[in-house]
């Protein structure tokens, strides 16, 4: 049996039983679309004015801090996106038919891969959903060049792929939907103490470590960089790296956990 | 009791018939607490098997097993041939499992949890869906197939498991308690369904805590207590290990229910129900040398009753402990 064309064929089909399953349920999917859009609202109309006389020496203005923090919102669409990712790999994995999968001669991994893929373009669609929120309240890019978006595009995947992975881990290990949901609140914090809303070197001395070394902050001012023009430096592969280590831990851990016998 | 005395001849099929099932001191456990211990079992193709046994006594660890669902601690499985441990994905390709727990997807309708099926099945478009529709009308589903799964009622979920167990034609189908939480036509219907899997040649593993449903059901039977196998054959022979044939008096009256119990001597008196029971084989002779006897000895029940033994004798003193035969001696 050669093993490519079955975990493709298998992979596929758990894909399609996903996305049923989000068609047909769609509520989850909308709730976690909803809290980045309005947050997004929240920091360009309500904290603003307030928020942009931080940066840029106090010289911004709204528009200016709409550029600033449009790419942090995108990237915690992803977070949120994924949440949604673990808990409903949590919910799965107690209906029985999980069992049932286990004992039918499919590709072992299919079951995760469905999810994963499944997630991956839930979070891209989220993406585009908020990102066409920014542009109509007046985001726009720095001569950003096509082939600059298109890494944007593809780095935005890499990380809604690592985020899923490890969402997806933590969907494994949670007993129920609420438990997952707990886990998976880094994904939701993570960002929130980054660089999405206030620049690194504007917050307090002793927490700018925190702020600096997590995945979402070199993620984020790559994507500045990217469509905003301003300096990424290392960023960019470290962001990258952070991606693929995410990925790979995410991988193994879910596969480690599916391949243990079901109590 | 020695287990040796237990074991029956294997009847049927002969040894030289392939096993679809064999197993050679299965063991698990799971910390301290030993779920199985040494399990020995030879299934030959094509026959109904029931295990069964008391909640708790590893009737599901079983079959999870030898659906290679879980790994087993010790001892030898082998199913359809293949061994469960070494070559899990040649025993999947043989086998259909329906678990206790209902294992369709409840998010899905009906027939979108068959053609799921099909699809990992690897069958066309074409023959997943005329699959579908065959089984769905089977087991009349058809009316509800567009309906989501979870708004089904515990015996078309039932039906709907054994459905898609039944998509890519296993030879072997696993069925862990498949009438527990039916009601008693839903029950019937599935015994139905069970016994015309048989005829198509499938062999049938099924576990059960009924015992009408292993005699019913089942060419042979295991006695699966606290771990081990207590005692195998069919019905009938199961019946025959246990000496429970009695003749049971009752009285109404019961200053005539105790001078009964003080002429009869050897019997079991219970003062409760008023009742007598003598030991009998339950064949006319001794019948009528028990009326003789009554009669000779001026006594007159309200009522006699012949008891022979049935599954439930062969459970309770197989599967009891000292408390039920204990209680049985009372």
């Amino acid at each position: 049996m050669n093993s490519l064309p079955l975990a493709v064929r298998d992979s596929s089909t758990m894909l399609r039983r996903n996305l049923l399953h989000a068609r047909r349920y769609p509520s989850l999917t909308l709730n976690l679309l909803l809290t980045p859009i309005v947050l997004l609202l929240l920091f360009v109309y309500v904290f603003g004015d307030v928020m942009s006389a931080g940066i840029g020496g106090g010289a911004a203005d709204r528009s200016e801090y709409i550029a600033y923090v449009v790419p942090g919102i995108v990237l915690m669409t992803i977070g949120g996106t994924v949440v949604g990712t673990a808990v409903s790999v949590s919910n799965d994995m107690t209906e029985g038919i999980i069992a049932r999968f286990r004992t039918m001669a499919i590709h072992r991994g299919s079951v995760l891969i469905g999810h994963v893929i499944g997630s991956v373009l839930h979070s891209v669609m989220s993406v585009v959903l908020v990102g066409a929120v920014a542009v109509a309240i007046g985001f726009r890019s720095t001569d950003a060049t096509a082939l600059e978006w298109l890494a944007a595009f593809g780095l935005l995947a890499l990380v809604a792929l690592a985020l899923t992975w490890i969402a997806v881990g933590m969907g494994m290990v949670s007993p129920n939907a609420e438990a997952a949901s707990n886990n998976a609140l880094p994904l939701i914090v993570l960002p929130l103490i980054s660089s999405a809303f206030v620049p690194v070197d504007a917050m307090p001395g002793w927490f700018q470590p925190v702020a600096a070394y997590q995945p979402f902050t070199p993620a984020i001012e790559t994507l500045r960089g990217l469509l905003l023009g301003s300096e990424i430096g290392n960023n960019g592969w470290i962001a990258i790296a952070w991606c693929l280590a995410l990925s790979a831990l995410g991988h193994y851990w879910s596969k480690a956990v599916f391949n243990r016998d079901p109590k | 009791m020695p287990s040796s005395v237990m074991s029956t001849s294997i009847r049927g099929g002969g040894p030289q018939s392939p096993a679809a099932v064999s197993t050679i001191g299965l063991r698990k456990s799971y910390g301290d607490k030993t779920v199985l211990n040494g399990i020995d079992l030879r299934i030959p193709a094509g026959s109904v098997f029931a295990l069964l046994g008391p909640n708790g006594a590893g009737k599901t660890t079983t079959v999870q097993i030898l659906s290679t669902l879980i790994a087993a601690d010790g001892g030898q499985a082998q199913v359809a041939g293949h061994d469960v441990a070494t070559s899990p994905d040649r025993v999947r390709t043989a086998i259909g499992v329906t678990g206790q727990f209902s294992a369709v997807d409840g998010l899905i309708t009906g027939e979108e949890n068959m053609l799921l099926m099909a699809d990992l099945h690897h069958l066309s478009k074409r023959e997943g869906r005329r699959t579908a529709a065959e089984l769905l009308e089977r087991f009349d589903l058809t009316e509800a197939a567009k309906k989501p799964a979870s708004t089904y009622s515990g015996g078309m979920k039932r039906r709907l498991d054994i459905a898609m167990t039944l998509v890519g034609n296993p030879r072997i189908i696993f069925l862990d308690e498949p009438t527990t939480g039916l009601d008693p036509r839903s029950r019937h219907n599935m015994w139905q369904i069970i016994r015309e899997l048989v005829t198509d040649g499938v062999t049938v593993f099924l576990t059960t805590q009924y015992l009408e449903e292993a005699d019913q059901l089942a060419d042979r039977i295991a006695v699966l207590d606290d771990g081990k196998i207590a005692a195998e054959g069919t019905a009938e022979e199961l019946k025959r290990l246990i000496p429970g044939g009695h003749v049971q008096l009752r009285f109404s009256d019961p200053s005539a229910h105790q001078s009964a119990a003080l002429a009869l001597r050897e019997v079991t008196r219970d003062d409760d129900s008023l009742t007598l029971q003598i030991p009998s084989d339950g064949t006319q002779r001794e019948l009528r040398s028990i009326l003789d006897w009554l009669d000779s000895a001026g006594i007159e029940a309200d009522e006699l009753t012949v008891h022979t033994p049935d599954l439930d004798d062969v459970f309770f003193a197989l599967t009891g402990g000292t408390d039920q035969r204990k209680e049985a001696l009372r």
